[in-house]
């Protein structure tokens, strides 16, 4: 386990360099500067702007400064936000992103796998289809749909939900955005874990089970549910990439201070480092996510340690 | 076979919705980008001018929406066009030659799968000014992996096959093998994941365009409608729900569709 588990860290570690090669060398590659702006600044100014942020130093010999940086925990300073390190805006954003995040992934995984499986026991009713016809809905529609439809109707129309974001408000702010960024993953995860479940259901340890007199509750919880959740374990690395893409739109539209809206905001000011900065922080976090994944899955099937 | 009604039904959703977007814009007698202040957020009426309504600066949301879903399917369509020529190529040659090819191509293929590859084509609108061209091949260019990948499973497998052998036997050259023999036979699965590569590519378009970073106005696309809706939409619901129910019927039936299909071939391939 512990050499598998090193194996999995070691291989971790090329992914992470060409994201922050590439995502680099795109921003880098940009044709003007940063600090290219309507009415042209004096030559000296900029100058002395390229000099401070050391734009004026070979590509390579940036590279290198900006990936130690990294190395020490440093992002740089902000192109934009004057006198802010890109690593203060993540530190005050991020904890919003998380907290909404996580949520709806609890809540994506408690709905999915139990409509799943009870989709799964029920297999052919009606009850099943409803199951499996609201999840085709789910996976069809995106969030940036979804969130402003349920606005209109629960916030604007009804007005049982505030629509948008207060520091002040109760738990009943986070009641639509982590609804909205869970629903996809519901839907998700109620196909995977209906699919595996009946694979599982249907195997001659479980009708071993049944033999031995077991009640169907126990059956499904000491012995389907582990092996019928590989599959959802081995889907999480993509939900949590689809959470945090997901994160940027219900930010957006619920006026969430998140790192999403941070993203966005300065993807168009075209604020270079904080746009490079973030995705070198995303991409650092999914791939760190994707490996606590693939040691768990190591941990629960032995048989994929030695593949 | 309700797998092949399914087929039959969203099928000609799409293919009627296709026609309505080429025509209607020339039916109508209003044009996408023409304003007009006096008419500022007229509701939709059947009888009346302005069959969805107008926007906030009095454009008539019927050819805005038409002319979005042409964007929509356009950018839709070619990025898949990009995304299968990638992908069928990368995929048939990892799987034909195999071997150790195969095993760097594929090791490289779970890299990728790794990457937040959205937030790529995001830094790569910012670099390159939302360039429309770009759009395409960006969505395109992420599009491909999974495609690459079910090619290069189903060629693994016709590699070994008879009638590949035999045709190795008679003395024919590696290129026609390729294209007489195994090309013809991806076929069937190509399709499928073209057609389930579409939605994907409308829905990271209109992702792009609802937060600004996409198609650019006066143009317009789904996402972009839906964008501008959700700014309107205590005054004005229909801005918002007209485009939003298209878009999503549209992502739904490109996913019906697409699952209509694969258990066509399935059911084909099956014995």
């Amino acid at each position: 386990m512990l050499r598998y588990t090193l194996l999995r860290i070691v291989g971790a570690i090329p992914t992470l360099l060409l994201v922050i090669a590439l995502a680099f060398l795109m921003v880098h590659a940009a044709p003007g500067g940063p600090f290219d702006d309507e009415r042209a600044l004096p030559a000296e100014v900029e100058a002395n702007i390229a000099a401070a942020y050391h734009l004026d130093e070979p590509l390579p010999k940036q590279f290198v400064r900006y990936v130690s940086g990294l190395l020490r925990g440093d992002l740089g300073p902000s192109y934009r936000y004057v006198d802010y390190s890109v690593n203060e805006l993540i530190a005050t954003a991020f904890p919003y992103s998380l907290r909404i995040g996580a949520l709806a992934m609890a809540l994506a995984l408690l709905i999915g796998v139990s409509a799943g499986t009870l989709a799964a026991l029920r297999q052919g009713t009606a009850l099943d289809r409803v199951v499996m016809g609201f999840s085709m809905t789910g996976i069809s529609i995106p969030v940036f749909v979804v969130a402003p439809v349920l606005v209109l109707l629960l916030a604007v129309k009804l007005q049982w939900l505030p629509a948008g974001w207060s520091e002040t408000g109760g738990a009943g702010r986070y009641i639509l955005p982590v609804v909205t960024l869970a629903l996809p993953q519901i839907a998700y995860i109620a196909r995977l874990t209906r699919a595996s479940m009946i694979d599982v259901l249907g195997r001659d340890f479980i009708r071993t089970a049944h033999a031995q007199g077991l009640g169907t509750a126990t059956i499904i919880r000491v012995h389907a549910l582990k092996p019928a959740m590989l599959p959802v374990l081995s889907y999480m690395g993509p939900a949590i990439a689809a959470i945090l893409t997901g994160s940027v739109v219900v930010e957006e539209i619920f006026g969430i201070p998140g790192l999403g809206q941070f993203f966005v905001r300065g993807a168009l000011n075209r604020d270079y480092t904080l746009v490079l900065g973030i995705v070198v922080f995303y991409a650092t976090l999914i791939i760190a996510l994707n490996l606590v994944v693939d040691i768990l899955y190591g941990a629960i099937d032995p048989r994929v340690r030695y593949r | 076979m309700s797998g092949n009604r399914t087929v039959k039904v969203t099928g000609t959703f799409l293919l009627a919705i296709t026609v309505a977007a080429l025509v209607g814009p020339w039916i109508s007698p209003n044009d996408y980008v023409t304003t007009n202040l006096d008419q500022i957020l007229v509701s939709p009426s059947v009888s009346g001018m302005h069959w969805f309504g107008t926007d906030g600066l009095g454009r008539d949301l019927f050819v805005r929406t038409m002319h979005g879903i042409r964007v929509t399917m356009l950018v839709a369509v070619v990025a898949s066009l990009v995304s299968l020529v990638i992908g069928v190529a990368y995929g048939a040659i990892a799987g034909f030659v195999g071997g150790r090819v195969d095993a760097v191509m594929m090791r490289l293929v779970d890299t990728l799968y790794a990457l937040p590859f959205i937030f790529f084509v995001i830094l790569l609108m910012v670099v390159f000014e939302r360039n429309f061209f770009l759009i395409f091949v960006a969505i395109g260019a992420i599009n491909w992996l999974d495609m690459a990948r079910i090619v290069r499973g189903q060629t693994l497998s016709l590699r070994e096959r008879e009638f590949v052998e035999a045709a190795r036997l008679t003395g024919v050259s590696t290129a026609r093998i390729v294209f007489r023999h195994i090309a013809p036979n991806l076929m069937g699965i190509v399709i499928v994941y073209v057609t389930l590569t579409i939605p994907q590519a409308i829905l990271v378009e209109s992702f792009l365009s609802f937060l600004g970073l996409g198609v650019q106005e006066p143009q317009t696309s789904l996402g972009a409608l839906v964008d501008a809706g959700v700014n309107q939409m205590e005054r004005a619901s229909f801005a918002l729900l007209i485009p939003a129910t298209l878009l999503a019927l549209i992502l739904m039936c490109f996913n019906f569709l697409g699952d209509g299909l694969r258990d066509y071939f399935d059911a084909r391939q099956s014995p």
